[in-house]
């Protein structure tokens, strides 16, 4: 039907490579802190994480006669790759992240149609998927500062050594939630903070410049026009809201709104999840709309709910809203703005 | 100082301009043929005037205007008409129109040209003078240029807005122009301020054109007029009219309505140009100055014939080796030129040699991101993703909830999509869908209409017959009593003055008796016809039927009796027969 010798004869240098190319160097600032401080393990699950979604892609986009050079250089499966391994425990077992990714690229991306077609952000398709599937693989994380070698890292990741408690406990995020629960209200929040092996200046500790290389990143698609600051800015401002208005009420229970930002996925979910084009809102009030809610979400999930974290959730549960979003915040269009 | 306004979206090509720009305008020699379509405005097809064989002058009408919305077309030059055949027309479609080819004699003479007193005459007739002399929207759009100056009769008019921004990267044949005649095109924007009288008039140029908004600003002060001229920031599409609407005005006129419904009108300058030459110097549009460049080794701007044909034109750029191709236009909105025969034609601004280098092919489609790109871009603020999602399922509907006729087409989104989809293409696709489905409907009534209107005349005309037939019965019967009545009196010749008496009396009262049971008699008869002829057009199943099936035919009826609806005439036939048999 459609002539490719057709105008615009002009084109902006833009592709979908591109696009992702710069997202996946976007995460680079947040993966240098997170080897810095937690080692190099994560790079293993990286190239896990990347092989097999790339695989993966592979024998779909076969499966389904599309041109395989032009898909898989598309780099989106990368994409998808590296957000599954940043979210995934660093210590967890290859077989995990590898089910993860299977999933996320078989079932969440290519089940739907593939690139575009996904309803659901396919790398928290994969975290719900295996936190509800192996809980405790999915909740142990490394300690900062463990005196573990590589090796014995890499070891540990197939199976080749024991999984020790020791060198894995909950993130700092899900230890407070512990805590708080357990103490039922004997202990404070200050208190709990003021532990200087969990936690450093404002967050976790480590995590926090984690975190910061994550909106270090994520500043750096907003300047280079690749997200727009409706999802990230009020994704923050849904969870700085409750945070900040709880944290007030009784802040001996509550933690403050700069620890739940720079704690487990928000940075990382505020600039790479909810900014997901495919499966989020398209429309600017749309996506105000979703970003918030998912801000939200993700606290009521991490504070009030049984798992480490609530982004994942959040994100999936505002997934299944957005055509409703888009059908209800469509802009009125030029010579028709005072109809509405 | 005017305050600007911003209209939404738009994209900065490159513009590419400056490569023409360094030579004046030069005037192309003469073609060795030319073909000038009759058809070159928006409007009514011109009807020929000519016969191949006959000999014209430069401006002699060849093609008269055929309805308002329709603009004539004259000879290009002197010379002698050869065939009025279909030739193959400046459009992408490489489909062909009827055109005139001339073939010139090499005098280049005129015919009488008659300027015309503008200010102490009508407007209409002055309108008249420019539907005479083909003026159309020069700016790409062609619209006949008299439809547009009549302002509305309840809104007045404010702006006059004349659009000198020329957006498209390439194009540089309105900067030329107002470069070297910009008194000409001030002047011309005198009568359609005359015709119009808006408040104000407001001449936008792209901030890219410093010399000609120096031009037209020397001219505008020379001739003592009070236009304002405004450098526009440039920003493709700013040329589109409804942009540099909103750019200078503030106002957005939306697709469903003309902007003079908002008291505000827009002409382009190599309009307003050819508007000038035709009331003051009698001319037709018979010309026009057109770009040429892209792969090229003298890219300048030329005024050429309307009518000449590409191959003939494009020698005067000296086309380099890998020249690939002609656009007729700019690469944002242009086209292809179908085949180097192609004529120039009034819409042709500019024509661009192509080269694998200058417009690369384009990298394969893929699937769409929602990334938003083309939303940010369209100046309609349209939603161009979605358009083409529901254009690609063919859902037109759809497409029309989310404003595709609100699309310019201006190629915003397809410049910036990273997924290379071919977006402006869909929504054309679904246009002319959209169109060809509502013509089909509109057919679909038509023949509906004209089916009752059959339907009806033929029942009208059955009971006129009838009616015919039973007067008719009635005065035969009528005529027989009559008979029958002289015949009784025959016998009593004894008494004829009585009888004279009775045989009126007895016609006089047998007549009305003996015409009702005739009419009755006639009515019966008709009946029993229709009966007959009912019966044989029935279908036999209808007979012998179980009685299960007459149950079932029996809830039908009450159903259709229930809904309105008159049951079918094999029934009905056999219902009347019930109560006789």
């Amino acid at each position: 039907m459609m002539d490719f010798s057709t105008p615009p004869y002009l084109l902006k240098n833009a592709s979908v490579q591109r696009v992702m190319l710069q997202v996946v160097a976007a995460l680079v600032p947040g993966i240098a802190a997170y080897v810095w401080i937690f080692g190099p393990v994560i790079l293993v699950q990286l190239a896990l994480a990347t092989a097999t979604a790339l695989a993966a892609e592979a024998a779909m986009l076969k499966l389904r006669n599309k041109p395989l050079s032009l898909f898989l250089s598309d780099g989106s499966a990368i994409v998808t790759a590296w957000l599954i391994a940043l979210t995934f425990p660093p210590l967890s077992p290859w077989w995990l992240i590898i089910t993860g990714t299977l999933f996320a690229i078989v079932v969440a991306k290519h089940l739907y149609g593939g690139l575009g077609q996904n309803p659901f952000n396919p790398a928290m398709v994969a975290f719900a998927v295996c936190i509800v599937s192996f809980p405790a693989l999915m909740s142990q994380w490394p300690a900062v500062g463990m005196q573990v070698s590589l090796a014995d890292q890499i070891a540990v990741v197939f199976g080749q050594m024991p999984r020790l408690d020791a060198i894995s406990g909950a993130t700092p995020l899900d230890t407070l939630k512990t805590a708080l629960k357990l103490d039922e209200g004997t202990v404070s929040v200050a208190a709990l903070l003021a532990d200087q092996t969990v936690y450093g200046f404002f967050a976790g500790r480590g995590w926090e410049w984690v975190t910061g290389g994550y909106l270090l990143g994520g500043l750096f698609l907003w300047w280079r026009g690749i997200v727009s600051w409706h999802a990230p800015l009020s994704f923050v401002a849904g969870l700085s809201l409750l945070a900040t208005g709880l944290w007030l009420y009784n802040p001996a229970q509550f933690a403050n709104p700069l620890f739940h930002l720079f704690s487990g996925g928000a940075m990382l979910g505020a600039w790479f999840i909810v900014t997901d084009p495919v499966s989020g809102c398209t429309t600017p009030k749309g996506k105000l709309i979703f970003g918030f809610s998912a801000g939200v979400l993700a606290y009521l999930i991490r504070v009030f709910g049984g798992y480490p974290d609530g982004v994942a959730f959040a994100v999936l549960l505002m997934n299944l809203c957005v055509p409703l979003i888009d059908l209800y915040t469509q802009p009125a269009i030029f010579g028709m703005k005072d109809k509405s | 100082m005017l305050q600007l306004f911003k209209f939404k979206g738009g994209v900065k090509p490159q513009t590419n301009k400056t490569q023409s720009v360094h030579e004046p305008i030069a005037v192309a020699p003469l073609p060795s043929r030319l073909f000038v379509p009759l058809h070159q405005s928006i409007g009514g097809t011109p009807r020929p005037l000519v016969q191949a064989g006959d000999h014209v002058l430069k401006g002699q009408l060849i093609g008269e205007a055929d309805g308002w919305i329709s603009a004539a077309v004259h000879a290009p030059t002197s010379g002698t008409v050869r065939a009025i055949a279909e030739h193959v027309a400046a459009h992408p479609s490489g489909l062909t129109s009827l055109s005139v080819e001339i073939e010139p004699d090499g005098k280049d003479e005129w015919i009488a040209r008659t300027p015309i007193p503008h200010d102490a005459m009508e407007p209409e007739a002055v309108r008249e003078r420019l539907r005479e002399a083909g003026v159309v929207g020069l700016g790409g759009a062609v619209f006949p240029t008299h439809g547009k100056l009549t302002a509305s009769k309840s809104v007045p008019m404010e702006e006059l807005v004349i659009n000198g921004a020329e957006c498209e990267p390439f194009i540089t044949c309105d900067d030329l122009l107002m470069r070297e005649r910009a008194e000409e095109v001030i002047r011309g924007v005198g009568i359609f301020r005359d015709l119009l009288q808006p408040k104000r008039v407001l001449i936008g140029i792209e901030d890219n054109k410093p010399e000609a908004v120096a031009a037209l600003q020397a001219a505008v002060t020379k001739l003592g007029e009070t236009f304002e001229i405004i450098a526009v920031p440039t920003r493709y599409p700013a040329g589109g009219a409804k942009q540099l609407i909103r750019v200078l005005t503030g106002k957005e006129v939306p697709a469903s309505k003309r902007s003079t419904e908002l008291g505000v009108q827009c002409f382009n300058v190599a309009t307003a140009y050819t508007a000038w030459r035709a009331v003051a110097h009698g001319e037709p549009v018979i010309s026009r100055i057109v770009t040429l460049t892209g792969n090229v080794e003298r890219p300048r701007n030329w005024e050429v014939l309307i009518g000449t044909p590409l191959s003939e034109f494009v020698k005067l750029g000296q086309p380099k080796a890998d020249t690939n191709g002609y656009l007729m236009g700019g690469p944002m909105m242009g086209f292809e030129m179908p085949a180097m025969d192609a004529p120039l034609v009034k819409a042709t601004n500019c024509i661009i040699a192509s080269s694998p280098t200058l417009f690369p092919p384009k990298a394969p489609e893929m699937p769409c991101i929602r990334c938003g790109e083309c939303a940010k871009v369209c100046p309609h603020e349209l939603q161009p993703f979605e358009m083409y999602w529901f254009s690609r399922a063919k859902n037109f509907g759809k497409t029309q909830e989310y404003n595709i006729f609100d699309c310019i087409e201006c190629g915003c989104c397809s410049f910036v999509c990273p997924s290379r989809i071919p977006l402006v293409q869909y929504f054309r696709f679904a246009k002319s869908e959209i169109w060809a489905r509502e013509k089909e409907k509109n057919a679909a009534d038509t023949a509906k209409a004209r089916f009752e209107w059959k339907t009806e005349r033929d029942e009208r005309e059955k009971a006129e017959k009838a009616e015919k037939l039973a007067k008719a019965a009635a005065a035969q019967a009528a005529k027989k009593a009559a008979e029958a009545a002289a015949a009784a009196a025959a016998p009593a010749e004894g008494a004829p003055t009585p009888a004279t008496a009775v045989a009126p009396a007895a016609s006089d009262a047998a007549a009305p008796v003996d015409a009702d049971a005739a009419k009755k008699a006639t009515i019966a008869a008709a009946l029993e016809r229709a009966r007959a002829q009912r019966e044989a057009a029935a279908p036999k199943n209808t007979d012998n039927l179980t009685l299960l099936q007459k149950k079932d035919i029996a809830a039908v009826d009450a159903l259709r009796q229930q809904a309105g609806i008159e049951p079918p005439p094999a029934i009905e036939a056999e219902q009347q027969e019930g109560p006789k048999s």
